[in-house]
């Protein structure tokens, strides 16, 4: 069992969230609530990494990261190390895949929110702000839910990404699932069985809890 | 107009057209009547400042809520409004006593759980006070909502299509509390409907609105009178509406005597107590004239009456008598050869025969 793969694996999961969901909520809600030119243009690209083989995608996103890119040039000068190949453009790489699993959920969660009780808040006297806090953030929050839970859940079964952006560097970008086909290449059946059971039960668990959660959010809504 | 008082001016041409413009006192139930589509939710959201109309002049309680001209724009949360909605938009994740609290921002925190148990006490509510909108019943909401609107001590109170998701029963009982209430409020209230009912029992003023254009405005005992509204006659029949009295409740033979500003009146029994207020609406079809007093009917109301106009409807067959009684104007549609018949003119002096049975009296009745 390679317990540095899974703690890198977990710190990965737990970052993507923490980067991506303010920035979800803040996105999904904005393609819920407004409507503007090119919206269907701006769906459709938080969609591609959906449909993208992750292994397109991480060439993209090396190329985005690479020595010779502005964002590249720019890490490299503040970090002095490269993007690729390091535990901190693996997350960025994991964030940008993840996107979909953010901002959908979340913009339907919000799209969920019947319009008259917007406006219902805004003559109870709420500021947008307040608005946004006690009664849109509560009401979409099974979208929001559901959002942290799939990127969790996908960030530890990604493969293709990690592998094309962040190798198979040990306590650096070597996760759970790369260590899994990094034991199988070398015939260690045990451990890569281990790993896969726990991956397996990890994601047993993520589940039991989503559909405790929104059943508990569901009898409060009734 | 009471400085205290609402005051609109919308205009635009697109989208929606609209070319409205009224006053509404304190006190006064200003009800906009018209079809679906006729502009009257948008009328009620840019009041309450969820619309903005390309021309608006909104003034409620002392202040500029909207003045276009003038640039000014008083978003939704900066005007003390109380809006009910038709589907009456509660939070469906806090419960009874949290939606009311929550249009509560402008009192101290320390205030606020009591002020919100007094408002649902006010609407009957305080044994629900911890249960979600899902919870209660439909007209349960619907006194939620209001409980929620009048938190927000509003200079102006809007409800739209108040009654539209409840059945019959509870929509009287509603009306009624709501009739009561507006008598202690002491503020405009403006009611948006397409229901008829709604505005004989609630409203003092009418607004008539067609394709976003008020058509006609006024005090609704004039309106209902009026005999030029040929919209009015083809959307509900025409009938004025005027208030009595009850003077007595003669169970024994089935009646309620009422008295009116032209004399007194029968009705079929209802449970009404002696002095209480009501409005009567009389269909001008249930109306039938005499020239002289009628020996030998069934009928309990023959009121000496005078022609005060007549009209035709517009080439039909049917011709509409304007009548007076003491102070109040009825209506009465007969037909041309009648007219001809008992030789009818202007100041012709008549007698309005009306069944007991065909007066409509809106009134709270005791429980």
């Amino acid at each position: 069992m390679d317990w540095t793969a899974l703690r890198v694996s977990l710190w990965l999961g737990a970052g993507t969230i923490a980067i991506l969901l303010p920035c979800g909520i803040w996105f999904g809600r904005l393609l819920a609530v407004h409507q503007f030119r090119g919206k269907v243009l701006v769906e459709a690209l938080v969609t591609v990494p959906l449909v993208l083989p992750p292994t397109v995608l991480g060439f993209y996103l090396l190329v985005l990261f690479g020595a010779r890119s502005p964002l590249g040039q720019a890490f490299q000068s503040l970090a002095g190390q490269t993007l690729p190949f390091s535990f901190e453009g693996l997350l960025l790489a994991s964030a940008i895949a993840n996107i979909p699993f953010v901002v959908q959920p979340i913009q339907r969660g919000f799209e969920a929110i019947p319009s008259d009780v917007r406006d219902a808040a805004a003559c109870c006297g709420l500021t947008p702000w307040q608005r946004f806090a006690r009664i849109e953030v509560p009401l979409a929050w099974p979208g929001i839910l559901t959002a942290a839970i799939l990127t969790f859940a996908h960030t530890l079964g990604e493969f293709g990404v990690v592998l094309m952006v962040g190798g198979n560097l040990p306590g650096e970008t070597r996760t759970l699932s790369v260590a899994i086909y990094d034991r199988m290449q070398a015939f260690d059946d045990r451990s890569a069985g281990i790993m896969a059971a726990t991956l397996l039960a990890i994601a047993v668990v993520t589940l039991m809890l989503t559909t405790t959660l929104s059943r508990r959010v569901g009898l409060r809504r009734g | 107009m009471a400085e205290r008082g609402l005051s609109v001016r919308v205009q635009q041409q697109a989208p929606i057209p609209l070319d409205v413009e009224f006053t509404c006192d304190p006190g006064d139930v200003l009800a906009i009547f018209g079809a679906s589509g006729s502009g009257k939710t948008t009328i009620l959201r840019s009041i309450a400042g969820l619309y903005r109309p390309a021309h608006a002049s909104i003034r409620a309680g002392g202040h500029t809520w909207s003045n276009t001209a003038a640039g000014t724009f008083a978003p939704p949360h900066r005007r003390a409004v109380g809006v009910v909605f038709q589907e009456y938009a509660l939070f469906p994740h806090l419960t009874a006593i949290g939606n009311v609290m929550t249009a509560l921002g402008h009192r101290p925190s320390s205030e606020r759980r009591s002020r919100a148990e007094k408002l649902l006490t006010l609407v009957h509510l305080s044994d629900h006070q911890d249960r979600r909108p899902q919870q209660l019943s439909g007209g349960e909401r619907q006194r939620v909502a209001l409980a929620r609107a009048l938190a927000r001590e509003p200079a102006v109170l809007l409800l739209d299509e108040p009654f539209a998701a409840v059945d019959r029963t509870v929509r009287r009982r509603l009306q009624d509390e709501i009739d009561e209430l507006r008598r202690t409020l002491d503020i405009p209230l403006v009611l948006i409907t397409h229901d008829f009912d709604d505005v004989v029992r609630l409203a003092t003023r009418l607004l008539i609105l067609e394709k976003g254009k008020a058509i006609a405005c006024g005090a609704l005992a004039d309106l209902t009178s009026r005999t030029d509204l040929p919209w009015l006659r083809d959307a509900v029949g025409l009938g004025s509406v005027f208030e009595a009295r009850v003077v007595a409740r003669d169970r024994q033979r089935g009646l309620l005597e009422l008295a009116f500003e032209g004399g007194s009146l029968f009705a079929a029994d209802r449970a009404l107590e002696a002095g209480a207020t009501v409005r009567l609406r009389i269909a001008a079809r249930d109306v039938i004239l005499a020239t002289s007093e009628p020996q030998g009917l069934s009928l309990h109301n023959a009121l000496p009456a005078t022609v005060s106009a007549i009209a035709g409807d517009g080439g039909g067959d049917h011709v509409i008598v304007q009548l007076v009684v003491g102070g109040v104007r009825l209506l009465a549609e007969v037909t041309r050869d009648a007219i001809t018949r008992l030789g009818l003119g202007v100041g012709a002096h008549v007698y309005a025969l009306i069944k007991s049975v065909s007066i409509d009296v809106a009134g709270a009745e005791i429980s």
